[in-house]
């Protein structure tokens, strides 16, 4: 990197003279943030797993992390677009609290025939929750209405009612089967087990903890198609920025990427198979976080978004109708809210007056770790991801550990802190 | 005047720089991977008016910046001698401390807090934390009077027009014992009027003895003020020119290390059927209703012509062209505006760009770019749909076509994934261009389209609305410069609180009868 060569700060000659190590660098330090991520996130679960002495990675432990954590990080999707679009939601919790109720009633009380089933319940309650959202919305977009009241308000409204549907500090309960299959199920073994190492009996005729390997085959099979799939595309990808002569980052990096993204996959898919194979929500989870990386990064829509919270004036002076995009933004969020109320009543099987408090604040705590900027216009989906299995690892890990649950949240507010201090001199240095 | 000054100087080292009130030398200024400023000297007279002009990204700021502390000593190279002293900032607060105040461009004043208030922000006259008011009142009328203000103390910044922010901002400046006033751009959004009234201030304080940097583009400016003009260019000081060899001419070829021979490029219009015409536009103020801010507009724009509107700061020409655009503007709304003969709706921004209008705003920073996006994705934001298909963005098709612009317009940038926050004034403005220009207008509206950019990126736009033109595309040029008015357009209209008060062919306007034009439509009103 000479500085020689560059006359002038804004000279283009620079850039176009040779790649090469330089640009390794470059795309490195770019890339530092989303590495940096995935890097602690890894750091952390090799950190539970020593100090659980392995629980952590142990596939029933791993099954009870996804399920545990799922909902945060199904919100934590609509909330990257909420504070990406220079908002905030504080609502979510109470409308999943309010959401879970309702389903709860809906299956259980209410004498409402065939329109009891889980499946219509489950469509209802999701459209309830885009009212919600829309409801919300509206003042904030069309009437300037500062979002943070708003969704306080709104906060405080849906756990009342949340409340007050359940008659008070009741629960209500047992969910039919069939809906807690929504979080505690396992997708069906459509190919067969496949015996790895059979179980040693012992001499009182059951089997010695840990012998046997049977591997749940349809969960092989997706996992490896998902790898082979991820690899595919991001060759071809490349190829095709290459045959238009766009290098981005050098082929080295790319495969190391390729490498290390597969084989963490493939551990886990391993891990799931030896259990029960991947849990439904588990396949939700990755469907969804597919579609909002599909929308964030190549569709018209999720550029909007991000132009809104950039620049919302300069948006609308590019003709972008940034009400109803708002609107818009706002009823995703409540759509998935109500999808992450479903996911908590099927989870504990029960509808509870305290389902979801506090949530919101683990959401959004999720898209900040994961780089999003609280002045809008800046975040990931991966990175809101990854920052939500940060939260979760960390929950699940200190409670294998003991650690009292006050702790804990001292602990999850330092991390907090310290990632987005990190952000922020990250930025300063550039 | 700097006798006494000469009298106090001891150190022999010294004497021959005994006038001198600073010395900056061989300052080297190194970011990563740039060097934005190489071994730039700068020696300014105790007394003087110093203009220091370049073109945007030369390193004028960054070298205000080093020194006023706001880059900290360490972290450049060179000395800074004040008043024959070596001077270590670590902050603003050193340099304000020993009289070296600086005045941004963006004014750092708190909207909602009074004029008084504002001045003393930091510095109030307090006993234990508790403000005396009558003190600080009494004061800042004192400091208004010497700056020529007129306004109660208590009138809050907010309701108060840009031109007297200026003057609060230098009042402000006054009240910290100023021995050396630093201005950067400090009538970029001023009107004639109110630059010419600062400029007269900067001459009052000259001759009570105080010493100040001028940075500006405006050069007719410099050279009405400057004592002294140092050029910069690529970071490196090309030269110092005395009073005497101070001419625009003479300035432009130092900046731009050229010589242009013509400020305006050459061209042919070849002007075809009327494609525009707005009949009886006619628009009141968004907040106050009652107040008429466009009163029954006519006017029509051409295939192939440049159009221009004339006028002073806050004829309306600005709040004209918004209403327009998708009424961006104002509320209640009337008249027609015909394509080719046929009303169209331009209710929205997006029915005004389907309808082929474009609106390239004064305001780039808060209104035309996404500062934290690259340039790519600003370029392509007004016609996604260009690049994508069932709203799908195709990437190599968006990457071409950012790469294209890039090249048309002549962006000077690392590649289409800088920020455009970090560009210059002039390569801002291109990318806001290049966004409309993707937009594929059949009329397109530039709203000072040059304003903050200096000489060299100014003529690039001319060419690319001589070229725009020559490709049939119908174009309304805004603009309070009246020499680039007359320099590129074919027909200007020229409006005045609302109206238009005038109507000329360019071959034989001239500023003296757009001036009467204007002063003729104060007079009808005040009739």
């Amino acid at each position: 990197m000479s500085t020689e060569s560059a006359p002038a700060p804004q000279s283009g000659a620079a850039e176009d003279v040779k790649q090469g190590p330089r640009v390794a660098v470059s795309a490195l330090t770019t890339n530092l943030r989303e590495y940096g991520l995935i890097i602690a996130l890894i750091v952390i679960m090799l950190f539970f797993q020593y100090t659980t002495s392995g629980t952590l990675f142990k596939p029933v432990n791993l099954s009870n992390l996804v399920q545990q954590n799922s909902f945060i990080i199904v919100m934590a999707l609509g909330m990257l677009l909420v504070i990406v679009s220079g908002h905030i939601d504080l609502s979510v919790g109470s409308v999943a609290g309010f959401i879970g109720a309702l389903a709860a009633m809906m299956m259980v009380i209410w004498p409402l025939g065939m329109f009891s089933n889980p499946l219509v319940v489950s469509i209802v309650c999701l459209i309830m929750g885009g009212l919600i959202g829309a409801a919300q919305g509206y003042w904030i977009a069309y009437h300037r209405i500062p979002s943070f009241i708003v969704t306080l308000a709104g906060m405080l409204i849906f756990r009342g009612i949340c409340q007050a549907l359940l008659g008070g500090g009741s629960s209500v309960g047992p969910l039919p089967d069939s809906f807690k299959a929504l979080s505690s199920g396992f997708i069906p073994d459509v190919i067969g087990p496949l015996t790895l190492v059979p179980p040693t009996v012992n001499a009182a005729g059951k089997t010695i903890l840990g012998s046997g390997l049977t591997l749940h085959m349809t969960t092989i099979v997706l996992g490896l198609i998902a790898v082979l799939a991820y690899a595919y595309f991001g060759f071809r990808t490349r190829r095709k920025r290459e045959q238009h002569g766009y290098e981005a980052e050098p082929f080295s990096l790319f495969v190391i990427k390729t490498l290390v993204g597969s084989a963490l996959a493939l551990f886990l898919v391993f891990q799931f198979a030896s259990y029960r194979g991947l849990p439904v929500v588990l396949m939700v989870m990755g469907v969804l976080i597919s579609l909002f990386v599909f929308v964030t990064k190549r569709m018209t829509i999720g550029r909007r978004i991000y132009a809104m919270g950039g620049n919302a004036k300069a948006a609308q002076l590019s003709g972008i109708n940034t009400e109803r995009l708002t609107l818009l933004v706002f009823v995703n969020m409540g759509v998935l809210s109500a999808l992450g109320g479903l996911i908590i009543a099927a989870r504990l099987g029960q509808a509870v007056p305290a389902a979801g408090l506090g949530s919101e604040l683990d959401v959004i705590a999720a898209v900040f770790i994961g780089g999003a900027s609280a002045m809008g216009g800046v975040g990931q989906v991966i990175g809101a991801v990854v920052g939500g299995f940060i939260m979760g690892v960390m929950n699940n890990g200190m409670s294998i550990m003991g650690v009292n649950v006050d702790w804990q949240q001292v602990v999850k507010g330092l991390v907090l802190l310290g990632a987005v201090i990190f952000d922020v001199y990250n930025k300063n240095k550039a | 005047m700097t006798l006494s000054k000469t009298g106090s100087m001891r150190k022999g080292a010294e004497f021959l720089m005994t006038s001198t009130i600073l010395e900056m030398r061989d300052i080297t200024k190194t970011f990563p991977g740039v060097k934005a400023l190489s071994n730039v000297n700068l020696s300014v007279e105790e007394g003087e008016i110093h203009a220091i002009v370049g073109e945007n990204g030369a390193g004028k700021s960054t070298l205000m910046k080093v020194l006023s502390g706001v880059y900290p000593t360490g972290t450049y190279e060179g000395q800074i001698v004040f008043r024959g002293q070596e001077s270590h900032f670590k902050g603003i607060h050193d340099s304000e401390q020993i009289g070296i105040v600086i005045i941004h461009q963006e004014l750092a004043l708190v909207p909602m807090l009074s004029i008084a208030e504002n001045i003393f922000l930091g510095n109030e006259h307090a006993t234990y934390g508790v403000i005396d008011w009558n003190a600080n009142e009494k004061r800042t009328k004192a400091l208004l009077d010497k700056v020529g203000l007129k306004e109660d103390p208590k009138t809050l910044i907010t309701n108060i027009g840009v031109g007297k922010q200026q003057l609060v901002e230098i009042a402000k400046a006054l009240s910290k014992e100023v021995k050396l006033l630093i201005l950067d751009e400090p009538t970029a959004s001023l009107s004639e009027k109110d630059s010419q009234a600062l400029l007269d201030l900067l001459l009052e304080f000259k001759r009570q003895g105080m010493t100040s940097i001028l940075i500006s583009h405006k050069l007719n400016e410099v050279n009405r003020v400057a004592d002294k003009v140092t050029v910069i260019r690529d970071g490196r000081t090309i030269e110092t020119l005395p009073r005497k060899d101070i001419s625009e001419d003479r300035i432009i070829t130092s900046m731009v290390g050229r010589s242009l021979d013509d400020r305006y490029p050459p061209r042919e219009p070849k002007i075809g059927d009327v494609v525009f015409e707005v009949k009886d536009w006619s628009v009141y103020h968004p907040i106050h209703a009652e107040r008429q801010v466009i009163k029954n507009v006519n006017l029509n724009v051409r295939k192939g012509e440049v159009v221009g509107i004339a006028g002073l700061m806050g004829a309306g020409r600005t709040e004209f062209a918004m209403s327009l655009f998708g009424r961006s503007y104002g509320r209640h709304i009337t008249g027609e505006v015909l394509h080719q003969g046929k009303p169209v709706d331009l209710s929205t921004v997006s029915k005004a760009v389907e309808n082929g209008i474009a609106y390239v705003t004064e305001d780039r920073k808060t209104y035309g770019l996404n500062l934290i996006d690259h340039i790519k994705h600003n370029v392509t934001l007004a016609n996604l749909g260009g690049v994508s298909s069932r709203g799908v963005i195709d990437d190599m098709r968006e990457m071409s076509v950012a790469n294209d612009y890039r090249k048309k317009t002549n962006i000077r940038a690392s590649s289409v994934y800088q920020l455009t926050g970090n560009l210059s004034g002039g390569n801002q403005q291109k990318v806001v261009l290049s966004k409309w220009l993707f937009a594929d207008p059949e009329l397109l509206i530039l709203d000072e389209p040059t304003r903050g950019i200096d000489v060299g990126a100014k003529y690039e736009i001319y060419t690319i609305i001589a070229r725009l033109a020559a490709e049939g595309k119908a174009i309304i040029v805004i603009s309070s410069e009246m020499p680039e008015l007359l320099g590129i357009t074919d027909r200007i209209y020229v409006m005045n609180e609302g109206r238009i008060v005038g109507e000329m062919a360019a071959s034989d306007a001239s500023q003296e009868k757009i001036m009467r034009a204007i002063v003729r439509g104060e007079g009808k009103k005040a009739s």
